[in-house]
């Protein structure tokens, strides 16, 4: 037992943190204790401190809404949040359709149906034409573009003020992932995501590799939802420098060598670490 | 030519990268208007209530961020925010008077806890002393309209529910004392309301005896028409003012206005030849 705790530990702790994150809402909506009130959309933190999704505001300010001030901090308390801890630690740590895409893709390996696959081939590049769109579209509509039909809204405004048919768009993307394409929502077209991956370029916490100790058994790469941002595994050290890694920690747990931990990226001498 | 002779035909980087890019924008503008076009649909609903200091509607849907704040800050669980299914612009708040209307807060907490100013303070509030205070009164979230054929107050039956419940009595809803001249002895006590002092709280409504209420709120834009410049109140200056911001130029200009009329009639001299 203490052997699978420590061996799905970071797991666990974003299990804790997406449902502990609902529960403070839903706590701060419903029961009237003020930690966190709103949604992920926008919230007050202890009735004074605005978060905002970056995103949502990129969007309306292409859709030419003036931004209120609340929204302006907000968001860049957010983006730099994220600078820090890693721009897409959002859709592992925090996003509640990561649970559901996790089930999806547990369950996809229970019924082993990557074995019998069907051929529907997406490029990991899609998210950052739907970001464009989303965007092109809000200035054309004048309406946030991607606001009014993300099933993430819908499943976390869902969660918190009740659902209506939201859980119809949310077991398309799980129909979707299970069937269709694997991470085909999270790691393929989900346009915050996107987003997060972009920010997550230049931001600090990252997975860490040693090549040195790495005995090549490739299981990291087995369980890792973003493959290609393992590209450096067993040939150099370093850190996984792109911003689709989620900071998941997935391959840090199934490494029995040592060789990949969570580290504070060194941006200075960047021709022996990156 | 056979498949053996021909050969395996290179495209440069430079082709292959212009192919995809004209690949990708192409599927985006297929995506793209599939996707407008039902944001176009989604967008439009012109049955739905908003809460108190509520901006235009096209300005509100653009600002509101979906966050529900307004939603958590209602005591009395008035606002709701559109779930799918409700067919309402996604994830926005709205109000159904006739389940739970709007109380009218004075302190309207629903308002000020609004990240984006799509609830916009100001409307909302009167300035007296310059300082500014919130006020109610001054919401303007829609208009209650009678429907004259099912209200039985037009049938002679003594109803003022919707009058009493009604937070700014005898201004927003009147009553009209008319003779019955059905029974002769009685009056109709008819209920008038003034668009100038409703709030569209939806008070009305929620109390209306009938089985559907005869007295609903509507959104403003819905239940009110416009004068345009056509018609003035001669007898009224302050009317007249309407007229100074228009065009003077209202003439229909058409192909055969171009040439000027003749006027043969009056000119006569046809009949004296």
């Amino acid at each position: 037992m203490r052997q699978w705790i420590l061996k799905h530990r970071f797991l666990l702790m974003r299990r804790i943190t997406q449902l502990g994150i609902l529960a403070l809402y839903i706590a701060g909506n419903s029961y009237g204790f003020h930690l966190l009130m709103g949604n992920l959309s926008s919230s007050l933190i202890m009735k004074h401190i605005p978060l905002a999704d970056p995103f949502a505001a990129l969007q309306m300010l292409a859709a030419g809404a003036i931004i209120g001030v609340d929204i302006l901090i907000g968001a860049v308390i957010v983006v730099l949040f994220y600078m820090v801890v890693g721009g897409r630690a959002f859709c592992s740590w925090v996003c509640p359709m990561n649970m559901v895409t996790d089930t999806a893709n547990w369950i996809r390996k229970v019924l082993f149906l990557e074995k019998v696959e069907r051929k529907l081939w997406l490029g990991r590049s899609i998210r950052y034409w739907v970001l464009g769109l989303s965007l092109i579209l809000s200035f054309v509509t004048g309406v946030a573009a991607f606001e009014m039909v993300s099933p993430i809204s819908m499943l976390h405004r869902g969660i918190i003020f009740g659902m209506g048919m939201g859980f119809a768009a949310v077991l398309c993307i799980f129909l979707f992932d299970l069937f269709a394409v694997k991470n085909g929502w999270c790691g393929h077209i989900c346009p915050l995501g996107g987003f997060y991956a972009l920010l997550g370029r230049m931001s600090m916490i990252r997975v860490k590799h040693n090549q040195a100790s790495c005995t090549l058994c490739m299981k990291c790469k087995d369980i890792c939802p973003e493959k290609q941002v393992l590209s450096i595994i067993g040939k150099e050290s370093g850190a996984i420098v792109s911003g689709e890694c989620t900071n998941c920690g997935r391959c840090i747990e199934v490494c029995e060598d040592d060789a990949l931990a969570f580290g504070v990226r060194n941006y200075i001498s960047s021709a022996s670490e990156k | 030519m056979s498949n053996l002779e021909s050969k395996k035909i290179v495209i440069s980087q430079r082709r292959k990268f212009l192919s995809l890019m004209a690949q990708s924008i192409g599927l985006s503008a297929l995506g793209g208007m599939v996707w407008s076009g039902y944001l176009d649909e989604a967008k439009a609903a012109p049955l739905i209530l908003r809460p108190p200091g509520a901006r235009a509607e096209s300005e509100f849907i653009r600002m509101c961020i979906k966050c529900g704040q307004c939603v958590s800050a209602c005591p009395y669980d008035t606002l709701h925010l559109a779930k799918p299914g409700d067919q309402k612009p996604l994830g926005t708040p709205f109000f159904i008077p006739r389940e739970i209307p709007c109380y009218m807060c004075t302190d309207i907490p629903c308002v000020p806890v609004c990240p984006t100013g799509a609830l916009d303070k100001k409307s909302v509030s009167s300035l007296s002393e310059g300082v500014e205070t919130l006020d109610i009164m001054k919401a303007r979230m829609g208009l209650a309209v009678v429907d004259t054929e099912s209200c039985i107050a037009f049938w002679g039956i003594q109803c003022d529910a919707c009058y009493r419940a009604c937070p700014v009595m005898d201004s927003a809803i009147k009553l009209e004392y008319r003779r019955n001249e059905r029974t002769g002895k009685h009056a109709f006590l008819i209920p008038i309301v003034s668009s100038e002092t409703c709030t569209g709280c939806g008070l009305c409504e929620r109390a209306c005896v009938t089985e559907k209420a005869a007295i609903h709120v509507l959104p403003l834009d819905l239940a009110k028409g416009s004068i345009g410049g056509h018609y003035i109140k001669g007898w009224d200056k302050a009317d007249e003012k309407r007229l100074e911001g228009i065009s003077t130029d209202v003439t229909t200009h058409t192909k055969r206005s171009e040439k000027s009329a003749t006027d043969y009639l009056n000119s006569g001299e046809e009949m004296f030849k």
